[in-house]
């Protein structure tokens, strides 16, 4: 065993890139959930961003129009789901867990001849001055786009949901749906709409993975990681800036167990392997312990059915 | 006619088998208070929602300022000038006042100057409030506060309030109607609901009277009695809930230096509670909403365990036992919430009946249930409670609240209880039915069942209890003879204020 193997700063640099796509995956499901829906499908809708932007982006060459077109796809997935829950009023946590079947055994169809084969690379930004700095240069800047574009949509989530109206009225649709619509706020449309975000930032999270982080096409590739991000917002406690926080200490945790493993530390591999979901049960258990103050910040109407009365 | 506001024009609106506006029609002039009085199910509801632009009428039309007036949603008819204050459902627990009270505003101010004007209302109409608190945090006088300024800062041409005093305090009525008579003065017309017919003689003008949503009577609410509105309301004569009150037996029900902690977040924890009632009596429990209710009534259900010796049924500590080893003794309870609390909203009326009567009644044998004595049972609760209802295969949810409500009572008090607890036994429900549900707790003192009244209208309790104690903020104060009794006193009683009334009485 020798831990001087492992670097520091290599180590936090590829800890930003492993905790990308449960980032975005998670803090659309966090606006989601703000509104008021429960969409376990975040895994399936994932997997369908991975294959579909894979595919685009091989088919053009382009990776950009690969992470379009997988926005895309995750948002016309979350849209069955949409219209299973919102217009027919179906359950959520069941429709949630057929989207997630349904978009793995979709994607497995639809990459069957994807596997194996290469994606065009992502280009880093390589800012000349700023990426040379000692440390501080390869961990924060010297990264692809969509390291950046995640962080910036954190951000911009927190922004939209603190100061801005919409946010104001997106989170008065989860609090409480039927004074939402008494006031005269369109519901089901408002919800439909975060659905489709989430559904967008999930396929964005799974196409960073096919694209950037592995980068191939294998079957059943996101692994879990849809579900960490659900588990990541519960975590966060429906906060953007923890969601980041608990996206980098889960992929902080992934990314040590492969250096440890590499490190050739004592344990078996499998205990390691299993060591960043053991952390995100730990995590939730102490958060939920604290129940007031996660029930807080959970949105009241969380996974309840509207059904407008008149 | 030169200051007609609101013209209604033969409204029209109904729903699958029940016509719930039949051609209503009448008039409110500006600076007006319109008292729109009817049964549960007299299609109140569904009129102001027309007004206000949630429900489209199927036929009809109305004339708002001499314009044409037909809101498809309510942000048009905050536009023209017709506010609102819900019975309910109508704030959002996790935002901020301010943020509450925009969410209901067309166009916002910026957050600053909107708190400023939030603060300036609310001081010029004596209804403070600061705009950065939860509404989680409120009391349901403060949060009704929250509705009004809502309201007021569009400056409304109409505003229409559908029972607003049903959770406040004497005091906070006598503000609320302060406030509504000055705005009647700056010539706002008001379209008040309420079920309070004592309220509506003293703060309406004209009174629309509603029964199977045609409008059958229009009056001057000040020329009648409560009496006289009750059966214009009803159609027939109203009786008067009545008993001998008799001698009170043994304490059967005791409660000593009870401790229970909030069972919700926004809700309240007991301290220190002591109490007793004995047989044939009805001890009425006073106090606004969110004082503790819900824990008291938990704790006495058997619902929230306590210490073995902090409850007592005839002598025997209970404390530690459960609702069904409590039931078991003759201890029942209804609680306030009728969905989901006291009634399974998807199940059907004979299984409601059975969840909480199995054991008294021995619906169940062996283990296998008696459907055929359960729906007996449920048909019998239909019967004598006068349930409006299909039938008992019927789901509890279909059932209208002031129906449900009289099921949820009489399937306790069919099963002959020992000691009886209710909270809020007549919330909701029209004046003809609360008179039976209050004579039927009174017939179950007379044969002397020992009966808690938990309640937050006090005429009720004046009505039916024979002592009266108050829970505020979780503490409860010493019972009193409700004969004699005067509103301050209740008031002060209901506000924590009692010890300085011993010391006034020393």
């Amino acid at each position: 065993m020798d831990l001087s193997t492992i670097n520091p700063v290599l180590l936090i640099a590829s800890l930003m890139v492993a905790a990308t796509p449960i980032m975005l995956a998670a803090i659309g499901e966090l606006v989601v959930e703000k509104a008021g829906v429960l969409n376990l499908g975040v895994e399936g809708m994932m997997i369908i961003g991975a294959i579909c932007g894979f595919a685009i982006a091989v088919e053009t060459g382009s990776p950009l129009l690969g992470f379009v077109a997988a926005a895309v796809a995750g948002a016309v997935l979350s849209l069955l789901f949409a219209f299973l829950t919102q217009i027919l009023l179906a359950n959520q946590v069941a429709s949630g867990l057929a989207l997630t079947l349904f978009g793995l055994g979709l994607s497995a169809l639809i990459g069957q001849s994807y596997a194996g084969i290469k994606p065009p690379p992502t280009p880093k930004i390589d800012i000349p001055l700023l990426s040379d700095i000692p440390i501080l240069g390869p961990i924060l800047f010297g990264h692809d786009l969509m390291v950046y574009f995640a962080i910036l949509l954190i951000a911009a989530v927190w922004a939209v949901l603190k100061y801005t109206r919409l946010g104001l009225i997106l989170r008065a649709v989860g609090e409480n749906h039927d004074a939402a619509h008494a006031l005269g706020y369109k519901v089901v449309r408002i919800r439909i709409l975060a659905i489709m975000f989430g559904g967008a930032c999930a396929g964005l999270g799974g196409a960073y993975l096919s694209l950037i982080r592995v980068p191939q096409w294998t079957e059943g590739m996101t692994a879990g990681a849809g579900w960490i991000a659900l588990a990541i917002v519960v975590f966060a406690s429906w906060k953007p800036w923890r969601v980041m926080l608990g996206a980098y200490l889960f992929g902080g945790v992934t990314v040590l167990q492969f250096n440890l493993q590499a490190a050739g530390v004592n344990i078996p591999v499998q205990y390691l392997a299993m060591s960043p979901y053991l952390v995100t049960i730990l995590v939730l258990v102490i958060m939920s312990s604290s129940k007031a103050r996660s029930a807080m910040n959970a949105p009241a109407a969380l996974g309840r059915i509207f059904h407008a009365t008149h | 006619m030169t200051d007609r506001l609101l013209t209604i024009d033969g409204l029209t609106k109904a729903y699958p088998g029940v016509v719930a506006n039949d051609h209503v029609s009448f008039g409110i002039d500006a600076g007006e208070v319109h008292a729109l009085l009817g049964e549960n199910g007299a299609g109140k509801s569904t009129l102001v929602k027309m007004i206000y632009g949630l429900v489209r009428p199927d036929a009809g039309a109305m004339t708002l300022m001499g314009d044409s007036f037909a809101p498809p949603e309510p942000r048009a008819a905050r536009a023209a000038g017709v506010a609102m204050v819900f019975q309910h459902f109508s704030l959002f627990e996790a935002l901020s006042v301010a943020e509450n009270i925009s969410l209901g505003m067309e166009n916002p101010p910026k957050h600053g100057e909107l708190s400023a004007r939030i603060t300036k209302v609310s001081h010029d109409y004596g209804l403070p409030l600061d705009p950065e608190r939860l509404i989680g945090e409120l009391s349901a006088g403060e949060r009704q506060r929250v509705e009004i300024i809502r309201c007021l800062l569009q400056d409304p041409k109409l505003l229409i309030m559908d029972e607003p005093t049903s959770v406040l305090t004497p005091q906070e009525v006598e503000v609320l109607f302060q406030t509504l008579r000055k705005l009647s003065s700056e010539g706002t017309a008001i379209l008040y609901i309420s079920h309070k017919l004592e309220e509506i003689r003293d703060i309406c003008d004209s009174a629309t009277i509603l029964r199977h949503g045609v409008v059958v009577d229009t009056c001057n609410p000040r020329e009648k009695s409560a009496r006289e509105l009750a059966e214009m309301m009803v159609g027939s004569a109203l009786l008067q809930p009545q008993r001998d009150a008799g001698e009170f037996g043994e304490v059967v029900l005791e409660v000593k230096e009870l401790y229970v902690p909030a069972t919700t977040q926004f809700g309240t924890s007991l301290k220190s509670v002591n109490m007793a009632v004995r047989a044939g009596e009805i001890l009425g429990i006073g106090g606004v909403a969110g004082n503790g209710q819900d824990e008291l009534l938990a704790a006495l259900s058997g619902e929230t365990p306590s210490a073995e010796q902090t409850v007592t049924f005839e002598g025997r500590p209970i404390g530690h036992l459960g609702p069904n080893a409590r039931r078991e003794l003759g201890i029942l309870a209804a609680p306030e919430e009728r969905l989901g609390h006291a009634a399974a909203p998807d199940m059907s009326l004979t299984e409601n009946a059975l969840l909480t009567a199995a054991i008294r009644e021995n619906l169940v044998s062996n283990g296998f249930v008696n459907w055929a004595k359960a729906r007996t049972f449920a048909k019998k609760v239909i019967a004598d409670f006068d349930v409006r209802t299909p039938g008992a295969h019927t789901a509890a949810r279909a059932l209208s609240g002031g129906n449900l409500q009289k099921f949820v009572i009489g399937r306790e008090v069919l099963q002959n209880p020992r000691v009886l607890v209710v909270n809020q036994p007549t919330w909701g429900v029209d004046a003809s039915a609360a008179a039976a549900i209050r004579q039927a707790l009174m017939d179950l003192a007379g044969k002397g069942a020992a009966v808690v009244v938990i309640s937050q209208d006090l005429d009720e309790l004046m009505e039916v209890s024979d002592n009266f104690c108050a829970l505020n903020e979780g503490h409860l104060t010493r019972p009193r003879p409700t004969k004699g009794l005067t509103v301050e006193e209740i008031g002060l009683m209901l506000g924590g204020m009692e010890e300085e009334q011993e010391v006034a009485h020393a």
